[in-house]
Order: structure tokens, then C-alpha cells, then sequence
């Protein structure tokens, strides 16, 4: 009996990642999710600008590269032109919280009928290490060499929270894939946000806190670890908007 | 309990190491003595006959590298 293989869903190439990148471990997520609800064959997947940039490579479904940022504009002319095709994006800090945010957030706010994926690592990982608007306070980065100084730098941006403020978006959670069972939890995210357009509920987005080994200067096993002590402190895990759920309880 | 066989694409490996951590009977280790296509110290199942078949390994592999099958 076989107990674990390769998902369907995700081509059999080596990925780029670094060793011990979580973006792996969320590409295979995604691709159980598609197998799990038959929907390969009618997916599109929209690529972004960061080290997921090559993701169009990887999974068996259709795929879109986006100019830096633009994956959510994008995502919502396919959603409108093709009903019928489930749409995804994948990206990265830099993509979704920096240069997209006016993508994401008016995305959110018309709740168009499509699924994020959002990889947070607190870092710029493909440009080599820059600080990122999701970077802690006092992180060290390539261009804060002393730690972020929230003075002149400003703080991290909490992209679940500041989304669960509007009242377009259907479902927010936050989970991340530092241990066995954080992965089974966002997997359960992840095929939630898909089910929800499935069932045309409208915008979902999934933000995963990820490790960067190379450029936190980790191994990646003090990677995991820095996620658990330094970075859910933060960007505490959980569920942020969900409006059915809500609206059911409201009813009873 | 039944045999489980665990089957590596040992060429993506990337010796992270996260699946040797993770495994809570210490199947796995990382071959010292051979290295892979890409230049790392692949995965390798030293103590195969004490795997319980709990696909942790390849729950956390961020390669997807493990195939875990239990039995016949």
C-alpha cells in the first residue's frame, strides 16, 4: 500500500529552492489539493516575480507568469474571461505585500472568486536578502545590517489583518509548514481557499509563514525553529475572516 | 508489523536534513560518504527495518523526493 508519493499535480523535475526551502513543501501542498479535488485539468495558475518565479515549471496545470506584483489583476481577467477554470496565484512577500499590495488589496475588496497563496519569509529571497515589508522589528537583513530600525524603516505589515478589514474577502487564514503538523493544518487551509471558489464564495487567501535558510543565515532546521519563537509571535496563526462561517453563526 | 519500504529520488535530494529530524524512529540519515548529481549528501534509510510508515519524511521533504509504501 502506498502511503506517500508525488502528487499527480506536480511535474517530477528537481525545484530551484534552496535547500531546505519551504516553498516545496507548499508547491506539493497545492498540487495535493488540485489532485484531491480533480481540478487539474482546469486550473490556471498565475507565477509571480520572486524565487517562485520558475512555480509555472512545477505544477502539471496551466500557467501565467505577471509582471512583479500584478498576479491578483491578472488572476481576475482570467477569472472573468473563463468562469469555469479555477484560478490561483502564488507569490512571494516582495510580490504580494511590496509592489502588488494595490493588486491584492482592490482584488480583496471586490472578492473576486479566486484563491491566493501568499509565502511570507520576512526576507527579499531571489534579489539576496533585502528587507521586506513583512521583515520583524530588529531583523538583520542585507540592508539592515543592524537590525530592522522601525524608526525609519517603518513596522511589518500584517497583510491578514489589514485584509480582514474589508468586507469583500470571503476567507483570511494565516498557517504555516514548520513541523508535521503545520503542514496538515495549512493543507486544510489550502484546500478550503480552493473549495471556496468552487463553490463561487469569492476571494481566499492563504498566507504561510516560510523559512529562508540561505538568506536568514540558518541551517534549515534553525530556520523551523526561528519561524516557531520569533516569527508566529508576530503574525500570530489563525483564521481572520471567515464570512459563511460568520454568517451561519449569525443565523443561530 | 508490516514491512515499509522507503523509495528515494536520490538525485533531487538536497541534504536539508529536515527529514532526518522529523523521523521519530531515526531511520534516516544523511550518507557521508557519497554525494549526488547536485553535489549533496543524499538521504539514505540506515535502519529501514525500524520505519513505522508514518510518512513524516515525506510530509516534510520540501523536494518531494519520498515515496513511503507500507506492507504489501
Amino acid at each position: 500500500m502506498v502511503v506517500f508519493d508525488k502528487p499527480h499535480a506536480l511535474n517530477d523535475i528537481p525545484l530551484h529552492y534552496c535547500p531546505g526551502c519551504t516553498h516545496g513543501i507548499v508547491h506539493r501542498l497545492v498540487a495535493e489539493v488540485m489532485d484531491e479535488l480533480g481540478i487539474e485539468g482546469r486550473t490556471v495558475g498565475i507565477a509571480p516575480v520572486g524565487c517562485s518565479v520558475m512555480a509555472y515549471n512545477y505544477f502539471n496545470c496551466d500557467m501565467i507568469e505577471a509582471a512583479h506584483g500584478r498576479a491578483p489583476a491578472i488572476a481576475t481577467g482570467v477569472k472573468r474571461a473563463l468562469p469555469e477554470n479555477i484560478v490561483f496565484t502564488y507569490q512571494g512577500d516582495g510580490d504580494l505585500a511590496s509592489i502588488g499590495m494595490a493588486e491584492t488589496v482592490h482584488a480583496a475588496a471586490r472578492n473576486e472568486n479566486i484563491t491566493v497563496i501568499f509565502i511570507n519569509n520576512a526576507i527579499y529571497g531571489m534579489t539576496g536578502g533585502q528587507m521586506a515589508p513583512t521583515s520583524l522589528p530588529g531583523q538583520v537583513t542585507q540592508t539592515s545590517p543592524y537590525g530592522r530600525d522601525v524608526k525609519h524603516c517603518g513596522f511589518p505589515i500584517r497583510v491578514c489583518e489589514m485584509l480582514s478589514t474589508l468586507d469583500g474577502p470571503e476567507y483570511l487564514e494565516r498557517v504555516t509548514v514548520n513541523n508535521v503538523k503545520n503542514i496538515r493544518a495549512a493543507k486544510k487551509a489550502i484546500k478550503k481557499a480552493f473549495q471556496n471558489q468552487l463553490d463561487g464564495k469569492g476571494f481566499s487567501l492563504i498566507e504561510v509563514l516560510s523559512t529562508c535558510p540561505t538568506n536568514w543565515g540558518m541551517t534549515p532546521q534553525a530556520a523551523l525553529k526561528w519561524v516557531d519563537e520569533k516569527m508566529i509571535p508576530y503574525y500570530p496563526l489563525g483564521v481572520y475572516k471567515d464570512r459563511t462561517a460568520a454568517a451561519e453563526k449569525e443565523e443561530n | 508489523m508490516a514491512k515499509c519500504t522507503l523509495t528515494f529520488k536520490t538525485d533531487n535530494c538536497k541534504g536539508c536534513g529536515l527529514c532526518v529530524d522529523v523521523c521519530p524512529k531515526h531511520v534516516l540519515e544523511l550518507a557521508s560518504d557519497r554525494i549526488n548529481k547536485k553535489g549533496h549528501h543524499p538521504v539514505i534509510a540506515a535502519r529501514e527495518d525500524d520505519c513505522i510508515g508514518c510518512a513524516f519524511c515525506a510530509t516534510m521533504c520540501p523536494d518531494c523526493i519520498i515515496k513511503v509504501e507500507k506492507g504489501e
